[in-house]
Protein backbone atom coordinates (compact mmCIF):
# COMPACT_ATOMS: atom_id res chain seq x y z
CA UNK A 1 0.00 0.00 0.00
CA UNK A 2 2.58 2.53 0.91
CA UNK A 3 4.63 1.25 -2.01
CA UNK A 4 1.40 2.14 -4.25
CA UNK A 5 1.29 5.55 -3.05
CA UNK A 6 4.88 6.72 -3.15
CA UNK A 7 4.73 7.60 -7.25
CA UNK A 8 1.97 9.97 -6.53
CA UNK A 9 3.98 11.48 -3.29
CA UNK A 10 6.94 11.95 -5.69
CA UNK A 11 4.29 13.36 -8.69
CA UNK A 12 3.96 15.79 -6.07
CA UNK A 13 7.40 17.06 -5.89
CA UNK A 14 8.11 19.72 -8.29
CA UNK A 15 11.74 18.86 -9.14
CA UNK A 16 11.29 15.54 -9.63
CA UNK A 17 8.82 16.57 -12.19
CA UNK A 18 11.22 18.55 -13.72
CA UNK A 19 13.82 16.36 -13.72
CA UNK A 20 11.08 13.11 -15.15
CA UNK A 21 9.78 15.57 -17.97
CA UNK A 22 12.70 16.80 -19.26
CA UNK A 23 13.08 12.54 -20.79
CA UNK A 24 9.54 12.80 -21.63
CA UNK A 25 10.24 15.60 -23.76
CA UNK A 26 12.95 14.05 -25.49
CA UNK A 27 10.09 11.66 -27.30
CA UNK A 28 7.14 13.88 -26.59
CA UNK A 29 8.42 16.45 -28.97
CA UNK A 30 9.35 14.36 -31.85
CA UNK A 31 6.28 12.42 -31.53
CA UNK A 32 3.60 15.40 -31.25
CA UNK A 33 6.04 16.95 -34.41
CA UNK A 34 5.26 13.71 -36.64
CA UNK A 35 1.53 13.53 -35.79
CA UNK A 36 1.24 16.56 -36.25
CA UNK A 37 2.67 16.85 -39.62
CA UNK A 38 0.85 13.49 -41.38
CA UNK A 39 -2.27 14.20 -39.88
CA UNK A 40 -2.47 17.98 -41.49
CA UNK A 41 -0.20 17.14 -44.23
CA UNK A 42 -3.02 14.14 -45.28
CA UNK A 43 -5.88 15.93 -44.25
CA UNK A 44 -4.98 19.24 -46.19
CA UNK A 45 -3.18 17.70 -49.29
CA UNK A 46 -4.17 14.39 -49.97
CA UNK A 47 -7.94 13.82 -48.18
CA UNK A 48 -10.64 13.88 -50.89
CA UNK A 49 -12.67 16.54 -51.53
CA UNK A 50 -15.92 17.14 -49.88
CA UNK A 51 -18.59 17.06 -52.88
CA UNK A 52 -20.62 19.82 -51.32
CA UNK A 53 -18.12 22.26 -49.65
CA UNK A 54 -15.15 21.57 -51.48
CA UNK A 55 -11.77 22.94 -50.00
CA UNK A 56 -13.27 24.93 -47.46
CA UNK A 57 -14.41 21.44 -45.52
CA UNK A 58 -10.54 20.96 -44.89
CA UNK A 59 -10.38 23.23 -41.77
CA UNK A 60 -12.43 20.55 -40.11
CA UNK A 61 -8.75 18.93 -39.44
CA UNK A 62 -7.71 21.93 -37.61
CA UNK A 63 -11.65 23.13 -36.19
CA UNK A 64 -12.53 20.14 -34.54
CA UNK A 65 -9.40 18.66 -32.90
CA UNK A 66 -9.08 22.07 -31.01
CA UNK A 67 -12.82 21.92 -29.86
CA UNK A 68 -12.24 18.35 -28.40
CA UNK A 69 -9.18 19.39 -26.75
CA UNK A 70 -10.21 22.79 -25.41
CA UNK A 71 -13.36 21.01 -23.58
CA UNK A 72 -11.10 18.11 -22.05
CA UNK A 73 -8.35 20.91 -21.20
CA UNK A 74 -11.06 22.09 -18.81
CA UNK A 75 -11.43 19.32 -17.14
CA UNK A 76 -7.44 18.60 -16.76
CA UNK A 77 -7.55 22.15 -15.50
CA UNK A 78 -10.24 20.95 -13.06
CA UNK A 79 -9.17 17.80 -11.84
CA UNK A 80 -5.33 19.45 -11.17
CA UNK A 81 -7.22 22.11 -8.94
CA UNK A 82 -8.66 19.62 -7.50
CA UNK A 83 -5.89 17.31 -6.17
CA UNK A 84 -4.51 20.58 -4.86
CA UNK A 85 -6.94 21.32 -2.46
CA UNK A 86 -7.41 17.74 -1.53
CA UNK A 87 -3.71 16.94 -0.89
CA UNK A 88 -2.61 20.12 -0.64
CA UNK A 89 0.27 19.27 -3.13
CA UNK A 90 2.29 22.55 -4.93
CA UNK A 91 2.51 20.81 -8.39
CA UNK A 92 -1.05 20.19 -9.75
CA UNK A 93 -1.47 24.06 -8.96
CA UNK A 94 1.02 24.59 -11.43
CA UNK A 95 -0.71 22.01 -13.62
CA UNK A 96 -3.75 23.92 -13.58
CA UNK A 97 -2.41 27.97 -14.08
CA UNK A 98 -1.04 26.08 -17.02
CA UNK A 99 -3.66 24.64 -18.74
CA UNK A 100 -6.00 27.67 -18.29
CA UNK A 101 -4.19 29.43 -21.12
CA UNK A 102 -3.68 26.43 -23.91
CA UNK A 103 -6.94 25.83 -23.14
CA UNK A 104 -8.12 29.15 -23.79
CA UNK A 105 -6.11 29.45 -27.21
CA UNK A 106 -7.38 26.47 -28.35
CA UNK A 107 -10.88 27.51 -27.68
CA UNK A 108 -9.59 31.07 -29.27
CA UNK A 109 -8.92 28.60 -32.46
CA UNK A 110 -11.73 26.51 -32.45
CA UNK A 111 -13.99 29.88 -32.61
CA UNK A 112 -11.62 31.74 -35.59
CA UNK A 113 -11.37 28.68 -37.44
CA UNK A 114 -15.16 27.92 -36.76
CA UNK A 115 -15.71 31.43 -38.29
CA UNK A 116 -13.78 31.09 -40.81
CA UNK A 117 -15.47 27.90 -41.93
CA UNK A 118 -18.96 29.54 -41.45
CA UNK A 119 -18.36 32.24 -44.04
CA UNK A 120 -18.24 29.91 -47.26
CA UNK A 121 -20.36 26.96 -46.29
CA UNK A 122 -23.28 29.21 -43.89
CA UNK A 123 -22.57 32.26 -45.53
CA UNK A 124 -21.84 34.17 -42.09
CA UNK A 125 -18.75 34.38 -39.39
CA UNK A 126 -21.04 34.25 -36.75
CA UNK A 127 -24.40 32.01 -36.12
CA UNK A 128 -26.19 31.39 -32.79
CA UNK A 129 -25.26 27.89 -32.99
CA UNK A 130 -25.43 25.83 -30.03
CA UNK A 131 -21.94 24.61 -30.20
CA UNK A 132 -20.70 28.22 -31.07
CA UNK A 133 -22.39 29.41 -28.09
CA UNK A 134 -20.93 26.73 -25.81
CA UNK A 135 -17.48 27.74 -27.11
CA UNK A 136 -18.09 30.92 -26.78
CA UNK A 137 -19.00 30.33 -23.00
CA UNK A 138 -16.29 28.03 -22.03
CA UNK A 139 -13.97 31.40 -23.51
CA UNK A 140 -15.58 33.22 -20.71
CA UNK A 141 -14.89 30.62 -18.20
CA UNK A 142 -11.23 30.65 -19.11
CA UNK A 143 -10.56 33.87 -19.14
CA UNK A 144 -12.55 34.10 -16.24
CA UNK A 145 -10.04 31.67 -13.97
CA UNK A 146 -6.85 33.52 -15.52
CA UNK A 147 -8.81 36.69 -14.74
CA UNK A 148 -8.92 35.76 -10.89
CA UNK A 149 -5.75 33.80 -10.50
CA UNK A 150 -3.82 36.95 -12.07
CA UNK A 151 -5.30 39.25 -9.86
CA UNK A 152 -5.17 37.42 -6.58
CA UNK A 153 -2.11 39.22 -4.10
CA UNK A 154 -1.32 35.87 -2.80
CA UNK A 155 -0.35 33.26 -4.86
CA UNK A 156 -0.99 30.27 -2.46
CA UNK A 157 -4.50 31.99 -2.20
CA UNK A 158 -5.10 32.27 -5.77
CA UNK A 159 -4.15 28.64 -6.62
CA UNK A 160 -6.74 28.14 -4.46
CA UNK A 161 -9.40 30.03 -5.77
CA UNK A 162 -8.62 29.08 -9.28
CA UNK A 163 -9.10 25.58 -8.27
CA UNK A 164 -12.67 26.59 -6.52
CA UNK A 165 -14.14 28.50 -9.22
CA UNK A 166 -12.55 25.35 -11.95
CA UNK A 167 -14.49 22.59 -9.81
CA UNK A 168 -17.65 25.13 -9.64
CA UNK A 169 -17.39 25.62 -13.25
CA UNK A 170 -16.94 22.17 -13.96
CA UNK A 171 -20.39 21.30 -12.77
CA UNK A 172 -21.99 23.74 -14.58
CA UNK A 173 -20.42 22.95 -18.01
CA UNK A 174 -22.39 20.56 -18.61
CA UNK A 175 -25.75 22.40 -17.54
CA UNK A 176 -24.82 25.08 -19.82
CA UNK A 177 -23.83 22.91 -22.82
CA UNK A 178 -27.47 20.83 -22.09
CA UNK A 179 -28.94 24.50 -21.66
CA UNK A 180 -27.28 25.94 -24.61
CA UNK A 181 -28.79 22.64 -26.85
CA UNK A 182 -32.43 22.54 -25.26
CA UNK A 183 -32.48 26.68 -26.19
CA UNK A 184 -31.22 26.11 -29.89
CA UNK A 185 -33.40 23.19 -30.27
CA UNK A 186 -36.59 25.71 -29.38
CA UNK A 187 -35.28 28.01 -31.21
CA UNK A 188 -34.93 26.15 -34.65
CA UNK A 189 -33.32 28.05 -37.02
CA UNK A 190 -34.93 27.14 -40.44
CA UNK A 191 -32.05 27.30 -43.58
CA UNK A 192 -29.25 26.28 -41.74
CA UNK A 193 -27.90 22.89 -41.29
CA UNK A 194 -24.56 21.10 -40.38
CA UNK A 195 -23.75 18.79 -43.10
CA UNK A 196 -23.87 15.61 -41.62
CA UNK A 197 -20.74 15.52 -39.47
CA UNK A 198 -21.77 11.77 -38.31
CA UNK A 199 -21.63 10.49 -42.05
CA UNK A 200 -17.71 11.27 -42.87
CA UNK A 201 -15.97 9.12 -45.13
CA UNK A 202 -13.17 6.38 -43.65
CA UNK A 203 -10.55 8.50 -46.00
CA UNK A 204 -11.62 11.57 -44.25
CA UNK A 205 -11.92 9.85 -40.81
CA UNK A 206 -8.39 8.53 -40.35
CA UNK A 207 -6.50 11.41 -40.70
CA UNK A 208 -9.10 13.71 -38.33
CA UNK A 209 -8.09 10.72 -35.74
CA UNK A 210 -5.08 11.30 -36.18
CA UNK A 211 -4.61 14.61 -36.37
CA UNK A 212 -7.12 14.50 -32.57
CA UNK A 213 -4.52 12.34 -31.48
CA UNK A 214 -1.83 15.19 -32.35
CA UNK A 215 -3.68 18.16 -30.94
CA UNK A 216 -3.50 15.76 -27.46
CA UNK A 217 0.19 15.51 -27.62
CA UNK A 218 0.28 18.97 -28.51
CA UNK A 219 -1.53 19.98 -25.40
CA UNK A 220 0.42 17.67 -23.37
CA UNK A 221 3.64 19.61 -24.77
CA UNK A 222 2.67 22.70 -24.21
CA UNK A 223 1.39 22.02 -20.51
CA UNK A 224 4.42 20.20 -19.63
CA UNK A 225 6.69 22.71 -21.11
CA UNK A 226 4.32 25.34 -19.41
CA UNK A 227 4.35 23.63 -15.87
CA UNK A 228 8.06 23.33 -16.05
CA UNK A 229 8.83 27.28 -16.61
CA UNK A 230 5.93 27.67 -13.81
CA UNK A 231 8.42 25.63 -11.73
CA UNK A 232 11.19 27.48 -12.28
CA UNK A 233 9.13 30.75 -11.90
CA UNK A 234 8.19 29.44 -8.49
CA UNK A 235 10.66 27.70 -7.15
CA UNK A 236 13.93 29.82 -8.05
CA UNK A 237 14.91 30.85 -4.66
CA UNK A 238 15.46 26.90 -4.08
CA UNK A 239 19.00 25.49 -4.13
CA UNK A 240 18.10 23.53 -6.67
CA UNK A 241 16.82 25.70 -9.46
CA UNK A 242 19.82 27.60 -8.74
CA UNK A 243 22.41 24.36 -9.59
CA UNK A 244 19.88 24.06 -12.78
CA UNK A 245 20.99 27.89 -13.89
CA UNK A 246 24.87 27.61 -12.77
CA UNK A 247 25.72 24.23 -14.62
CA UNK A 248 23.40 24.63 -18.09
CA UNK A 249 25.33 21.76 -19.64
CA UNK A 250 25.23 19.41 -16.74
CA UNK A 251 21.61 18.22 -16.31
CA UNK A 252 19.84 16.20 -18.88
CA UNK A 253 20.45 18.56 -21.37
CA UNK A 254 18.98 19.45 -24.36
CA UNK A 255 15.53 20.17 -22.68
CA UNK A 256 16.58 22.77 -20.47
CA UNK A 257 17.82 25.03 -23.47
CA UNK A 258 14.23 25.70 -24.42
CA UNK A 259 13.17 27.25 -22.07
CA UNK B 1 -30.15 16.85 18.28
CA UNK B 2 -29.49 19.34 20.50
CA UNK B 3 -26.17 20.31 18.72
CA UNK B 4 -28.34 20.86 15.96
CA UNK B 5 -30.89 23.42 17.43
CA UNK B 6 -28.00 25.20 18.81
CA UNK B 7 -26.33 25.45 15.09
CA UNK B 8 -29.83 26.68 14.03
CA UNK B 9 -30.71 28.93 16.60
CA UNK B 10 -26.71 30.13 16.51
CA UNK B 11 -27.37 30.87 12.51
CA UNK B 12 -31.15 32.16 13.28
CA UNK B 13 -28.79 34.94 15.01
CA UNK B 14 -26.99 35.70 11.80
CA UNK B 15 -29.88 35.72 10.05
CA UNK B 16 -32.29 38.32 12.38
CA UNK B 17 -28.55 40.37 12.87
CA UNK B 18 -28.12 40.77 8.74
CA UNK B 19 -31.86 41.52 8.46
CA UNK B 20 -31.84 44.08 10.98
CA UNK B 21 -28.35 45.68 9.70
CA UNK B 22 -29.92 45.77 6.42
CA UNK B 23 -33.12 47.63 7.67
CA UNK B 24 -30.89 50.21 9.09
CA UNK B 25 -29.33 50.64 5.50
CA UNK B 26 -32.66 50.56 4.05
CA UNK B 27 -31.09 52.37 0.65
CA UNK B 28 -29.15 48.76 0.27
CA UNK B 29 -32.79 47.44 0.15
CA UNK B 30 -34.20 50.37 -2.44
CA UNK B 31 -30.80 50.41 -5.02
CA UNK B 32 -31.10 47.29 -7.17
CA UNK B 33 -35.07 48.47 -7.15
CA UNK B 34 -34.52 51.46 -8.39
CA UNK B 35 -31.85 50.13 -10.92
CA UNK B 36 -34.37 47.60 -12.40
CA UNK B 37 -36.90 50.78 -12.86
CA UNK B 38 -34.56 52.57 -14.33
CA UNK B 39 -33.01 49.91 -17.16
CA UNK B 40 -36.22 49.00 -17.77
CA UNK B 41 -37.30 52.45 -18.76
CA UNK B 42 -34.77 53.09 -20.90
CA UNK B 43 -35.23 50.12 -23.15
CA UNK B 44 -38.54 51.58 -24.81
CA UNK B 45 -36.69 54.60 -25.32
CA UNK B 46 -33.40 52.95 -26.54
CA UNK B 47 -35.51 50.08 -28.74
CA UNK B 48 -38.96 52.34 -30.02
CA UNK B 49 -42.34 52.07 -28.00
CA UNK B 50 -44.02 49.82 -30.93
CA UNK B 51 -46.26 47.21 -28.19
CA UNK B 52 -45.78 44.39 -30.43
CA UNK B 53 -41.82 44.85 -30.05
CA UNK B 54 -41.73 45.19 -26.39
CA UNK B 55 -43.73 42.28 -25.90
CA UNK B 56 -41.77 40.42 -27.99
CA UNK B 57 -38.03 41.30 -25.91
CA UNK B 58 -39.88 41.82 -22.64
CA UNK B 59 -38.93 38.03 -21.08
CA UNK B 60 -35.53 38.41 -21.75
CA UNK B 61 -35.00 41.69 -20.92
CA UNK B 62 -37.23 40.95 -17.70
CA UNK B 63 -34.84 38.66 -17.06
CA UNK B 64 -31.33 40.07 -17.99
CA UNK B 65 -32.36 42.97 -16.14
CA UNK B 66 -33.39 41.29 -12.79
CA UNK B 67 -29.77 39.29 -13.34
CA UNK B 68 -27.62 42.62 -13.93
CA UNK B 69 -29.27 43.78 -10.26
CA UNK B 70 -28.85 41.21 -8.17
CA UNK B 71 -25.17 41.10 -9.11
CA UNK B 72 -24.81 45.05 -8.68
CA UNK B 73 -24.97 44.61 -5.20
CA UNK B 74 -23.72 41.07 -4.28
CA UNK B 75 -20.21 42.56 -3.96
CA UNK B 76 -20.79 43.78 -0.70
CA UNK B 77 -22.08 40.94 0.69
CA UNK B 78 -18.71 40.04 2.32
CA UNK B 79 -17.11 43.19 2.06
CA UNK B 80 -18.31 44.75 5.35
CA UNK B 81 -18.09 41.80 7.78
CA UNK B 82 -14.86 40.83 6.53
CA UNK B 83 -13.60 45.01 6.78
CA UNK B 84 -14.73 44.88 10.23
CA UNK B 85 -13.54 41.62 11.15
CA UNK B 86 -16.86 40.08 11.91
CA UNK B 87 -16.31 37.58 9.17
CA UNK B 88 -12.85 36.35 11.03
CA UNK B 89 -15.26 35.57 13.95
CA UNK B 90 -17.60 34.18 12.22
CA UNK B 91 -15.24 31.56 10.98
CA UNK B 92 -13.78 31.07 14.70
CA UNK B 93 -17.72 30.57 16.17
CA UNK B 94 -18.52 26.98 16.73
CA UNK B 95 -21.17 27.64 14.23
CA UNK B 96 -20.41 25.78 11.00
CA UNK B 97 -19.21 28.57 8.33
CA UNK B 98 -21.57 26.64 5.42
CA UNK B 99 -24.65 27.58 7.60
CA UNK B 100 -24.02 31.13 8.57
CA UNK B 101 -23.44 31.41 5.06
CA UNK B 102 -26.55 30.11 3.82
CA UNK B 103 -28.45 32.35 6.56
CA UNK B 104 -26.66 35.48 5.23
CA UNK B 105 -27.38 34.03 1.45
CA UNK B 106 -31.21 34.16 2.63
CA UNK B 107 -30.99 37.68 4.05
CA UNK B 108 -29.53 38.87 1.28
CA UNK B 109 -32.60 37.28 -1.17
CA UNK B 110 -34.54 38.39 0.87
CA UNK B 111 -33.89 42.19 0.87
CA UNK B 112 -32.74 41.67 -2.96
CA UNK B 113 -34.16 38.91 -4.88
CA UNK B 114 -37.79 39.11 -3.26
CA UNK B 115 -38.39 42.94 -3.97
CA UNK B 116 -37.19 42.24 -7.49
CA UNK B 117 -39.24 39.49 -8.32
CA UNK B 118 -42.58 41.38 -6.96
CA UNK B 119 -41.46 44.47 -8.69
CA UNK B 120 -41.10 42.15 -12.33
CA UNK B 121 -44.87 42.00 -12.78
CA UNK B 122 -45.40 46.25 -12.46
CA UNK B 123 -42.26 46.24 -15.26
CA UNK B 124 -43.69 43.96 -17.18
CA UNK B 125 -46.85 46.18 -17.25
CA UNK B 126 -44.78 49.10 -18.59
CA UNK B 127 -42.97 46.65 -21.66
CA UNK B 128 -46.55 45.51 -22.66
CA UNK B 129 -45.55 41.81 -21.70
CA UNK B 130 -48.98 39.96 -22.71
CA UNK B 131 -51.34 38.98 -20.03
CA UNK B 132 -50.11 35.18 -20.02
CA UNK B 133 -46.60 36.09 -19.35
CA UNK B 134 -46.77 37.08 -15.42
CA UNK B 135 -47.50 34.29 -13.51
CA UNK B 136 -44.19 32.41 -15.30
CA UNK B 137 -42.61 35.71 -14.41
CA UNK B 138 -43.56 36.05 -11.07
CA UNK B 139 -42.82 31.98 -10.24
CA UNK B 140 -39.65 31.73 -12.50
CA UNK B 141 -37.95 35.07 -11.24
CA UNK B 142 -39.00 33.65 -7.40
CA UNK B 143 -35.63 30.04 -7.30
CA UNK B 144 -34.41 31.27 -10.48
CA UNK B 145 -33.02 35.09 -8.18
CA UNK B 146 -32.22 32.65 -5.06
CA UNK B 147 -30.24 30.72 -7.37
CA UNK B 148 -28.81 33.56 -8.99
CA UNK B 149 -27.89 35.27 -5.38
CA UNK B 150 -26.51 31.87 -4.30
CA UNK B 151 -23.91 31.43 -7.09
CA UNK B 152 -23.03 34.87 -6.93
CA UNK B 153 -22.08 34.80 -3.26
CA UNK B 154 -19.23 32.42 -4.63
CA UNK B 155 -17.83 35.49 -6.79
CA UNK B 156 -18.43 38.07 -3.84
CA UNK B 157 -16.51 34.90 -1.12
CA UNK B 158 -13.53 34.63 -4.09
CA UNK B 159 -13.28 38.42 -4.62
CA UNK B 160 -14.19 39.68 -1.35
CA UNK B 161 -10.28 40.95 -0.62
CA UNK B 162 -9.98 42.06 -3.83
CA UNK B 163 -9.31 46.15 -4.19
CA UNK B 164 -11.68 45.80 -7.46
CA UNK B 165 -13.29 42.82 -6.50
CA UNK B 166 -16.84 44.18 -7.76
CA UNK B 167 -16.00 43.83 -11.74
CA UNK B 168 -14.12 40.49 -11.31
CA UNK B 169 -16.69 39.28 -9.38
CA UNK B 170 -18.89 40.14 -12.12
CA UNK B 171 -16.64 38.73 -14.93
CA UNK B 172 -16.15 35.30 -13.51
CA UNK B 173 -19.78 34.95 -12.31
CA UNK B 174 -21.83 35.96 -15.12
CA UNK B 175 -20.88 32.84 -17.70
CA UNK B 176 -22.22 30.51 -14.55
CA UNK B 177 -25.59 32.56 -15.16
CA UNK B 178 -26.00 31.14 -18.72
CA UNK B 179 -28.41 28.43 -17.65
CA UNK B 180 -30.78 30.34 -15.41
CA UNK B 181 -31.28 32.85 -17.72
CA UNK B 182 -32.16 30.94 -20.59
CA UNK B 183 -34.58 28.58 -18.76
CA UNK B 184 -36.06 31.65 -17.18
CA UNK B 185 -36.53 33.58 -19.98
CA UNK B 186 -37.82 30.64 -22.27
CA UNK B 187 -40.04 29.96 -19.25
CA UNK B 188 -41.76 33.18 -19.75
CA UNK B 189 -41.90 33.25 -23.98
CA UNK B 190 -42.99 29.90 -23.61
CA UNK B 191 -46.29 31.07 -21.15
CA UNK B 192 -46.61 33.99 -23.17
CA UNK B 193 -46.93 31.37 -26.71
CA UNK B 194 -49.36 29.03 -24.71
CA UNK B 195 -47.33 26.62 -23.79
CA UNK B 196 -47.41 26.74 -20.22
CA UNK B 197 -44.07 26.54 -18.00
CA UNK B 198 -44.25 23.91 -16.40
CA UNK B 199 -41.07 22.16 -17.67
CA UNK B 200 -38.75 25.39 -16.76
CA UNK B 201 -40.44 26.08 -13.45
CA UNK B 202 -39.45 22.63 -12.53
CA UNK B 203 -36.26 22.52 -13.98
CA UNK B 204 -35.29 26.00 -11.75
CA UNK B 205 -36.81 24.46 -9.11
CA UNK B 206 -34.31 21.55 -9.15
CA UNK B 207 -31.42 23.98 -9.89
CA UNK B 208 -32.14 25.63 -6.58
CA UNK B 209 -32.36 22.28 -4.63
CA UNK B 210 -28.55 21.45 -6.41
CA UNK B 211 -27.68 25.07 -5.57
CA UNK B 212 -28.62 24.99 -1.96
CA UNK B 213 -26.68 21.87 -1.60
CA UNK B 214 -23.55 22.54 -3.58
CA UNK B 215 -22.88 26.07 -2.89
CA UNK B 216 -23.00 26.62 0.68
CA UNK B 217 -19.68 24.68 1.45
CA UNK B 218 -18.24 26.16 -1.37
CA UNK B 219 -18.78 29.45 -0.49
CA UNK B 220 -17.52 28.44 3.14
CA UNK B 221 -14.41 27.27 1.33
CA UNK B 222 -13.94 30.60 -0.30
CA UNK B 223 -14.23 32.45 2.48
CA UNK B 224 -11.88 30.37 4.00
CA UNK B 225 -8.93 30.78 1.15
CA UNK B 226 -9.50 34.45 0.45
CA UNK B 227 -9.38 35.98 3.46
CA UNK B 228 -6.84 33.61 5.27
CA UNK B 229 -3.70 34.49 3.73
Amino acid sequence: MLLAWQWFHRLGSPRWFYDKSSRWLIWLMPLTLALLATGLVWGLAFAPIDAKQGDSYRIIFIHMPAAVVALAGYYVMAVAGAVGLIWRMKLPFMVMKSAAPIGAVLTALTLITGSLWGHPTWGTFWEWDARNIFMLILLFLYLGIILLGSIYPSRDAGDKACALLALVGTVNVPIIYKSVDWWYSLHQPASIKFTGESSIHASMLYPLLICVVAYYCVFSLALILYTRHEILVREARTQWVKDLSQLPGKNQGGAHAKL
Amino acid sequence: MAELNEANTGAGAILSRDMRLIWRHRSDIVNPVIFYLIGITMLPLAIGTSKQLLGTVAPGMLWIMAMLATLLSLDALFRTDFEDGSLAQFQLSSQPLYLIVLYKVLAYWLSTGLPLTLMAPMLGLMLSLPADGYWALLLTLLPGTAILTLVGALGAALTVCLRSGGLVMTLIIMPLYLPVLIIGSSAVSSAVAGFGFDRELALLIAGLAIALIVMPPAIAGALKISTNQ
